[in-house]
C-alpha cells in the first residue's frame, strides 16, 4: 500500500551543525545532514558514534546545544506540531504495547496522527508478510515480527520523511528485502528516508547517500 | 489525508489507557487491596472499640487513600516510556498537555474511582455512621483527583530514573498535604454531625487548580524525561 504524499509539498529537510552534550561529554560534534524529496541518506558510524542521538535530535526528542533543523527552508522549532506531521520515527524499541494486539497498536498510533481508512492496517500488514499476526498480542510476536509490525506503523503514518533507526534489526533476509522495497516505493513517491544502519541499505532503484559519524 | 482532531486524539489516549487497565487487571487491583488492608490493620492494632476508631477514622481513610494512590502512579507513564510508545505519543503532533490530561483522567478512572467506591465499606468498618458516608466518598473523590494531577507531574519528572518511586513519593506527598488536611477535616465534621461544606469547597477549588495547571507541567516534564 502507498499513501499519497501530495498533501505535504515536502521538498527537503536539512540539519545544520547539530551538537548534543551529555553532561561534560560531547555525543554529537556538530553534524550536518540533509535529504531532499526522493532521496535516501544512510547514517553510518561505529557503536557509540551518536547515530541514535542524531536521529532523536532531528526528530525533536532531544534538544541540541547548537545547530538547527530546517524543513522546506523553515526552522522546525517555529512549529513543532507541523514538523511532527512531516516525519515519522522508528526507534530502537518498537513502540508496541505488549498487552494490545498488533491491530490495536497500529490503530492507536496511526489514528493519533491521521484518520485511518478501514483497510489500511490490513494492507500494510499484508505488504510486510504478517497479515496473520494482526489479531495477536504484540507480546506473543517474535522480535522480527515485532519489527515488521513497527515498520507497518511507519508506512501507515502517512509522513513524507521516514527517520529509521536500525530498521533491519531482527529481520530475516525476506523481511529486509520487503522493507527495502517499501522504502524504495516511498522514495519514488516523493518521500525521503534517513536511515541509521550498520549495513548500507540495498534499496532497489535508489542509491543511498552516506553520512559517516566518527566516535 | 485528514489530520486527527484534538478531541479525537485525547479520546483515543483515554480509551487506550482504559483498555490497557482492563488487560492487566491485577496491577490495577493492587492499590485497591492495599487500601483495604491498611484500613483493616488499624482496628486490629488499636482496639475494636467503634467509638475510638470513629475518632481517628478520617485520618486513617485519607492517609490510606493517599498511599494507595501513590502505588498506582507507577503505572501512569513508566510502561509507556519503557516500550517506546511514549516517544510515538510525543511525536504525534498533537498537543501534549491535552493528551496528558486524557491520560490523567483515565488513570483516575482506574485508580482513584475504585478507591472512592470502596471507601464506604472501609469507612463503615471504622465506625463511620451512615450519614457521613456521602462526605467520605465526596472528599476522597476530590482528593484522589488532586492526587492524580499532582502525581502525574511527579511521575513524569521521575521517568528517566531507575529507582524513581521513592523520589516520586518525596515529591508528591508534601504537595498533597493541604488536600489531606481539608479532606480529613471534612470527614471529621460530617462524623460529628456538622456541615462539611467549607473544607469540601476548598478541596474542590484545589482540584480545579491542580487539573488546570498540571497538564502543561506534565507535558514539559515528559519532554525533558524523553531525552
Amino acid at each position: 500500500m502507498t499513501i499519497a504524499l501530495q498533501a505535504f509539498n515536502f521538498t527537503g529537510f536539512s540539519a545544520h551543525g547539530l551538537e548534543v552534550w551529555r553532561g561534560d561529554r560531547r555525543v554529537l560534534p556538530g553534524v550536518s545532514v540533509e535529504a531532499t524529496a526522493g532521496e535516501c541518506v544512510h547514517v553510518l558510524g561505529p557503536n557509540g558514534s551518536g547515530k541514535t542521538t542524531l536521529l532523536r535530535a532531528i526528530a525533536g526528542l532531544m534538544t541540541p546545544e547548537a545547530g538547527r533543523v530546517e524543513c522546506n527552508g523553515r526552522d522546525t522549532r517555529a512549529d513543532r506540531d507541523a514538523w511532527c506531521a512531516v516525519f515519522t520515527y522508528l526507534a530502537h524499541n518498537d513502540g508496541l504495547k505488549p498487552e494490545l494486539s498488533v491491530r490495536e497498536n497500529l490503530a492507536f498510533e496511526t489514528a493519533l496522527r491521521r484518520e485511518l481508512g478501514s483497510g489500511d492496517i490490513g494492507a500494510a500488514l499484508a505488504d510486510l508478510g504478517i497479515a496473520d499476526c494482526s489479531e495477536r498480542l504484540a507480546a506473543t510476536l517474535s522480535a522480527g515480527q515485532r519489527r515488521r509490525a513497527a515498520f507497518a506503523r511507519v508506512m501507515l503514518a502517512g509522513a513524507a520523511l521516514w527517520i529509521l533507526d536500525e530498521p533491519y534489526t531482527h529481520l530475516d533476509r525476506d523481511g529486509s528485502v520487503i522493507v527495502s522495497a517499501i522504502i524504495g516505493r516511498h522514495l519514488s513517491a516523493g518521500g525521503a528516508a534517513l536511515i541509521a544502519a550498520h549495513q548500507p541499505p540495498a534499496i532497489p532503484g535508489h542509491r543511498a547517500r552516506s553520512v559517516e559519524l566518527t566516535a | 489525508m485528514t489530520r486527527t482532531s484534538l478531541f479525537a486524539a485525547a479520546l483515543l489516549v483515554f480509551r487506550r489507557d482504559i483498555l490497557l487497565a482492563q488487560r492487566h487487571w491485577g496491577q490495577v487491583a493492587q492499590p485497591l487491596i492495599f487500601f483495604a488492608m491498611v484500613t483493616t490493620l488499624f482496628p486490629l492494632a488499636l482496639s475494636p472499640e467503634l467509638a475510638e476508631l470513629r475518632r481517628i477514622s478520617a485520618g486513617i481513610l485519607w492517609v490510606a487513600a493517599l498511599l494507595a494512590s501513590l502505588l498506582g502512579l507507577e503505572l501512569l507513564f513508566r510502561s509507556d516510556h519503557a516500550d517506546g510508545t511514549l516517544d510515538q505519543i510525543l511525536l504525534s503532533g498533537q498537543p501534549l498537555s491535552l493528551l496528558a490530561l486524557a491520560k490523567g483522567m483515565a488513570h483516575w478512572m482506574t485508580c482513584g474511582l475504585p478507591l472512592v467506591l470502596l471507601s464506604p465499606v472501609a469507612a463503615t468498618g471504622l465506625g463511620v455512621q451512615f450519614g457521613a458516608l456521602g462526605t467520605v466518598m465526596l472528599s476522597l473523590a476530590l482528593g484522589t483527583g488532586i492526587l492524580s494531577a499532582l502525581g502525574a507531574i511527579g511521575s513524569a519528572l521521575t521517568l528517566g530514573l531507575r529507582r524513581g518511586s521513592l523520589l516520586l513519593s518525596l515529591l508528591v506527598l508534601p504537595l498533597a498535604m493541604p488536600s489531606l488536611i481539608f479532606g480529613a477535616r471534612a470527614i471529621d465534621l460530617a462524623i460529628h454531625g456538622d456541615s462539611p461544606r467549607g473544607p469540601l469547597l476548598l478541596l474542590a477549588a484545589m482540584l480545579v487548580l491542580a487539573v488546570t495547571l498540571a497538564p502543561p507541567a506534565v507535558a514539559a516534564a515528559l519532554r525533558i524525561s524523553a531525552e
